[in-house]
């Protein structure tokens, strides 16, 4: 019997709005001193309401969009309740069933045709952030509430992964889109972006590979088919601890299947040092949020209009950049794939290929140009970079066979010269330069003569 | 007359006329409630030092010509507000020794408008029930016979009013307590619109229905605190951004042509002597021009069930922060009242019961305002007793989880509709306690609930009797 | 009897005594028969209503306002550590 993973994506986003979603405590907090971006709102003081961030919505909506979710008219928020100690409020101002987006889609582009469907994509606030250490020879746990109530968006992915490599692929265009919306920097060691893997094994059955078409597409799986555990991963700090973890879980998982038992359906965490994931002793809570609707916040009702309008603020996505530049400027996927890798150096490049075309330098050559330099988009202008092509150009259209012709006319008009330099008088090949120069008038780069002189006169 | 005898208006006309300071109006409402507080017990702090500097500071304003809205009154709050550097407790021990950093918008609002703060008045802990018995400082009496309770949850606030302890009390209302309270006490309960009044800072019970209010001696002092109140505030999110009417010049509108409704359904076992305060009341609304019409509304039955599933729900959410951790004492603090309040709603809400419990009570709250809507458009005020009874003995609400919900049956749906209602008294029963009639209409309509209210109040006599202390 | 007392009072993190237990099993049973009364109305056909007041989409502007000093938010603490909470450990 062999098994295949079934794999979903839990991802946090953190947004980089100025203020937090529900108060006007600054997101700044970062390595700054504890408990001092706090507010009665995010405080959890008796009484403090919290007033949503616009900004933070329409940013939500965007990553929604980003990721051909559909934009209910109709939405809210809803309290998640549990008891935490990072948690000031005793319930997490979240959504529930009427999400800002639902019903998305990525498609992946290794395994073809392989398309990983979102389910929601929806808004709430961080929680504070615990340490665990010791104090006074007493193991304690301590909490800073300043990233309390940073605006987090949650996207939920449907249990479509069939590998790690495909979670990875995902991750990788997740983030990329995320930063082309410029709605967070997703820095992964800065908790910015963080990953729930669920992970289980159903058995397959080589005969019916089929599955998902595409988002619209109903699912039909045998019904012993659909693992009846699902164990989640948590504490994952990097896209390859990610990959790493999906596959020690799946091996764990198969020899538990293939030993006869069913794993324990639970959240685990991923120890980097010994790569391995291990049961989270958290003390057994029953999970149940007990959502109800959010009173303290009207709910949210949209045109039609306000979503075209913020449909029409997205930025064009990497996938459809890419195709572009490679229609547009006939290039190889692999430039286009570096080029569109980050938004900011797709614009850099685009606006040099504008400012370049001015001066006949073809798109092509700009590409050659920032790849093979390892052009840093942020620390040159677009026409700084078309200036120096320029002057490159200019001194690199004499090729190596016009130049030792050249050479040579000059070593028959000037022997003394030659004698010279070949009893030792180096500096002599100042002048065959000058000489040469005279010849070629064009800008050349001396080196490039020098070089051809000494070639010529060695095997003379 | 001694000065803490004065209304607002009485006391802002003498304040301008130089006839007293604020001052000596403020040390008279000092002494009143040390005389007072061992037999009422009103209030749980007594901020005298800040009363003494507020009123020293009123008075050099005042010099100045400065014009504040209610400068030099004094004024108890309720201890749910938050009040800046000042312990707040909600009577429950778990905030014993809570010190708030901020000021609620409702006490923000007063500061500016110049009151003096003599202290926090007492409630049922975490204003969960209508006695004050629920308190963790001791039940407030009622200053008409200490025997009796003063209603709740604002009781305090009605005692600290009725016992002359203060011009005026600001208290919240969540369903009845702030009416059935002044009701039991013989003063003047206003709740107004949902939304009208900022609920930041007013420690949360009931997040869709909790609401600040004046009570005061006269419909008039009423209005004015309203039109400090009222308004919009970028803290709280519900609150609605209408313009703030001058309340205070429509008071004495003609209510000729004003359609005013009955329902039997408000009468359904209310006391007899009650019943019989409530009619004379209706003829003398009558005298003064109002049409009198039967409507039918939805039995008050059910907005009481719909209450309990939604207040038990939100108070166990509402209730969550209370860890221990950041402020205050852990949850092994809580008084019994509040926890089993917790516990009703964590099953109210739990999986599985959602649906039957706290979506349909949702459902049941559209049925009541939609039934209201229809009333609304028959008639523009509607009116009725404001508890089915007087104020019942001390020790009436132990062991009945529901008493709260009982005695304020007749002001639940109003309030579960968000709407403006208002407590003018209207008699006395032979036991020589309060009988409180209440007018209500449609959300907004503060402007014609107090007009109405304050003809009735000034075409009759009530108001001049006082308990004797 | 209807409310599982030990799994509720859980989830509500409180600990009650037995006392109190046997004491609100009795007293939420009765209060639930009385809330069970709303069975009797039909509502089939009707929306729930989570806000009376209408509103909708109220945002603030993405704007920083001051953040409360530190020592003042840790001030109505009991245990507080070089700035932090402190709680017993919650991981072993």
């Amino acid at each position: 019997m062999s098994y295949k993973p079934v794999i979903g994506l839990e991802v946090h986003v953190e947004l980089k709005t100025k203020s937090k979603m529900f108060c006007g405590c600054s997101t700044d907090y970062f390595g700054k001193k504890p408990n001092t971006h706090v507010c009665p709102t995010c405080f959890g003081l008796p009484g403090a309401l919290p007033t949503p961030n616009k900004i933070a919505i329409e940013w939500c909506i965007k990553i929604g969009l980003s990721l051909n979710c559909d934009i209910p008219l109709f939405s809210k928020f809803d309290r998640k309740n549990y008891f935490y100690p990072d948690l000031p409020k005793g319930y997490q101002i979240s959504q529930y069933d009427l999400p800002f987006a639902h019903n998305g889609f990525v498609k992946l582009k290794t395994d073809e045709n392989k398309t990983i469907r979102i389910r929601r994509v929806h808004m709430e606030e961080d929680t504070g952030k615990l340490i665990h250490g010791i104090v006074n020879g007493k193991k304690a746990s301590l909490i800073d509430f300043n990233r309390s109530g940073v605006p987090l968006v949650e996207i939920v992915t449907e249990p479509d992964f069939e590998s790690a490599e495909q979670v990875n692929e995902y991750l990788q265009k997740l983030q990329q889109i995320i930063r082309y919306l410029e709605v967070s920097d997703a820095d992964m060691e800065k908790g910015q972006m963080r990953l729930e893997p669920n992970i289980s094994l159903k058995k397959s059955h080589p005969e019916q590979r089929e599955e998902y078409r595409d988002s619209s597409s109903v699912i039909r799986r045998p019904q012993n088919d659909i693992p009846t555990y699902k164990v989640e991963v948590k504490n994952i700090n990097s896209f390859r601890f990610v990959e790493k973890a999906i596959h020690y879980e799946t091996e764990r998982q198969r020899k538990i299947l293939e030993g006869g038992k069913t794993p324990v359906q639970e959240t685990r965490g991923w120890d980097e040092k010994r790569q391995i994931t291990f049961s989270q002793r958290i003390k057994e809570q029953e999970m149940d949020y007990r959502y109800f609707p959010e009173a303290d916040i009207p709910p949210f009702r949209w045109t039609k209009s306000q979503i075209s309008r913020l449909r029409s603020q997205i930025p064009e996505m990497p996938d459809k950049k890419l195709k572009r530049f490679n229609d547009d400027y006939s290039m190889s996927g692999y430039y286009s794939e570096i080029l569109t890798r980050e938004r900011k150096m797709a614009e850099f490049f685009e606006e040099t290929v504008k400012i370049g075309k001015k001066y006949n330098i073809n798109a092509k050559k700009i590409a050659n140009t920032i790849i093979n330099k390892k052009i840093d988009a942020n620390s040159i202008l677009p026409a700084a970079l078309v200036q120096s092509i320029i002057k490159q150009s200019k001194k690199t259209v004499v090729d190596e066979e016009e130049l030792k012709n050249i050479a040579l006319e000059v070593f028959r008009k000037n022997p003394k010269a030659v004698d010279d330099y070949k009893k030792g008088k180096n500096q002599v090949i100042g002048f065959i330069i000058g000489m040469m120069k005279r010849e070629i008038k064009k800008p050349v780069e001396n080196n490039q003569l020098k070089e051809v002189i000494e070639n010529l006169l060695k095997i003379q | 007359m001694n000065l803490n005898e004065l209304t607002i208006s009485q006391s802002l006309v003498g304040l301008k006329k130089k006839e007293f300071s604020s001052l000596e109006l403020t040390k008279a409402c000092l002494r009143q409630i040390k005389n007072q507080e061992l037999k009422i017990n009103a209030f749980v702090s007594i901020t005298e030092e800040k009363a003494i500097e507020q009123a020293k500071k009123a008075d050099l304003l005042i010099s100045k010509g400065t014009n504040s809205p209610l400068i030099g009154v004094p004024v108890s709050i309720k201890d749910n507000f938050c009040t800046k550097n000042i312990r707040t407790t909600a009577s429950s021990k778990v905030l014993d020794d809570f010190i708030p950093p901020f000021n609620a918008t409702v006490v923000k609002l007063l500061e500016e408008a110049g009151i003096v703060m003599l202290g926090k008045t007492n409630l049922d802990a975490w204003a969960h029930g209508s006695s004050t018995e629920t308190s963790d400082f001791g039940s407030t009496k009622n200053p008409w016979n200490t025997n009796f309770l003063p209603g709740g949850s604002s009781g305090g606030a009605a005692a600290s009013v009725a016992s002359n302890e203060t011009v005026f009390a600001i208290g919240s209302e969540t369903a009845g307590s702030i009416r059935q309270p002044a009701s039991w006490c013989g003063v003047v309960g206003l709740k107004p619109t949902y939304g009208r009044v900022s609920r930041y800072g007013l420690i949360a019970m009931v997040s869709s229905l909790d609401c600040p209010g004046p009570i005061a001696k006269s419909v008039e002092d009423c209005a004015l605190v309203l039109e400090v109140l009222a308004g919009k505030d970028s803290l709280d999110a519900t609150t609605s951004d209408r313009a703030v009417p001058k309340y205070s010049k429509s008071l004495n509108n003609s209510l000729a042509g004003i359609r005013i409704g009955v329902s039997d359904e408000y009468f359904d076992g209310v006391d007899e002597e009650v019943n019989e305060k409530i009619q004379e009341a209706v003829k003398i609304l009558e005298k003064l021009g109002a049409k009198i019409k039967k409507v039918k509304l939805f039995p008050p039955k059910y907005a009481i069930a719909v209450y309990t599933i939604l207040q038990r729900s939100e108070v166990s959410s509402n209730l969550a922060r209370y860890d221990g951790i950041r402020y205050g004492k852990d949850r092994s603090y809580f008084g019994e009242e509040a926890k089993r309040r917790i516990m009703l709603g964590t099953y109210t809400l739990s999986s599985g019961y959602y649906d039957q419990y706290y979506n349909k009570a949702q459902k049941v709250r559209t049925i009541i305002m939609n039934d209201f809507d229809k009333a609304f458009k028959k008639v523009d005020l509607i009116v009725g007793p404001t508890s089915p009874s007087t104020a019942l003995p001390i020790g009436s609400s132990k062991n009945h989880p529901m008493f709260g919900e009982m005695s304020d049956a007749l002001v639940e749906p109003s309030t579960i509709a968000g709407l403006a209602g208002i407590n003018v008294p209207c008699g006395f029963s032979k036991q020589r306690l309060p009988i409180g009639l209440q007018i209500f209409g449609p959300q907004f309509s503060e402007e014609r609930v107090l007009n109405a209210a304050h003809k009735y109040e000034q075409t009759t006599d009530w108001r001049k009797y006082k308990p004797s202390l | 009897m209807r409310i599982d007392i030990s799994r509720i009072s859980k989830l509500a993190n409180l600990s009650l005594s037995d006392e109190e237990k046997g004491k609100f099993e009795k007293q939420l049973d009765e209060t639930i028969e009385y809330i069970d009364k709303l069975k009797e109305i039909d509502t089939m056909t009707v929306d729930p209503t989570s806000q009376v007041t209408g509103l909708e989409n109220i945002t603030r502007e993405d704007e920083v306002k001051p953040s409360l000093p530190q020592e003042k938010v840790l001030s109505n603490s009991k245990s507080t550590h070089n700035g932090l909470f402190k709680v017993a450990a919650i991981l072993e």
